[in-house]
């Protein structure tokens, strides 16, 4: 057994992620995890808007349209819209591959676009209902 | 291929919890996007009435659940995977707990005060 930890120890590692040229695949999958802790990080904010647009006093009303107008709180909202489209379209993926669905080459390929194209419409859609244009 | 087995074995448990709670919280989306659509953030009052609905409180209340869980296993993998020092990390993974509960506790009482 100490053989073989020592022929593992000894494979040639490669992994410069600034030089290494990954598939779609890879960057999607690299996204779903920095979606993932984005929205871990924004959670109390997520959390406080929940509070207080669910809330009973004027006043909290009154902070919550306030802070929503505020562009910049506009843009992190923008933010995580696209944070979670992705992370779900990208979950939905990865669940269908743990399924055996989609786990040919070309499959594989064009879901992970599919998951850029529809995260990032779908994200420009809420945006800009977001921004009010709409 | 032989290969050696380590560790708690908790590895393949919280696999299908990731799943399972991703159903879940996939599924309750698609719901209340639905009911945005019909009009449950129409008015404050609206809004307030949907949220407070029993079934709609079930099912946020496994939302919730679902979502710590599920926050607890992806953020547990990063730690894993990027910080070495055993110490950093399990204080990381503590930290990581604590703020989840937290936040479940905080979102549940603001739909059962409703």
């Amino acid at each position: 057994m100490s053989a073989l930890n020592e022929q593992k120890k000894q494979r040639p590692k490669f992994l410069d992620l600034t030089v290494i040229r990954l598939p779609l695949a890879g960057y999607a999958s690299i996204l779903h995890r920095v979606s993932g802790a984005g929205l871990f990080l924004m959670l109390p904010l997520l959390i406080w808007l929940l509070d207080l647009s669910l809330s009973s006093t004027p006043e909290h009303l009154a902070l919550f349209e306030s802070i929503t107008r505020n562009i910049l709180v506009k843009l992190v909202l923008l933010g995580l819209i696209w944070a979670f489209l992705h992370h779900f379209c990208m979950g939905l993926r990865i669940l269908l591959i743990d399924v055996h669905v989609g786990v040919e080459k070309q499959q594989a390929r064009s879901s992970a676009m599919a998951v850029m194209v529809v995260s990032l419409s779908l994200t420009l859609a809420f945006g800009l209902k977001l921004f009010g244009v709409y | 291929m032989s290969r050696l087995v380590v560790g708690a074995h908790y590895g393949v448990k919280d696999w299908l919890a990731q799943r399972i709670t991703a159903v879940l919280m996939a599924i309750y989306t698609l719901v209340i996007f639905a009911a945005v659509l019909a009009g449950a953030t129409g008015s404050h009052d609206a809004w307030r009435d949907f949220m407070a609905h029993g079934v709609v409180r079930f099912f946020t209340f496994l939302f919730i659940i679902s979502l710590g869980y599920h926050a607890w296993v992806g953020v547990r993998d990063v730690w894993m995977d990027y910080i070495k020092p055993t110490s950093i990390r399990i204080l990381l993974h503590v930290l990581t707990l604590l703020v989840l509960i937290g936040y479940a506790g905080w979102a549940i009482q603001i739909i059962w005060r409703l």
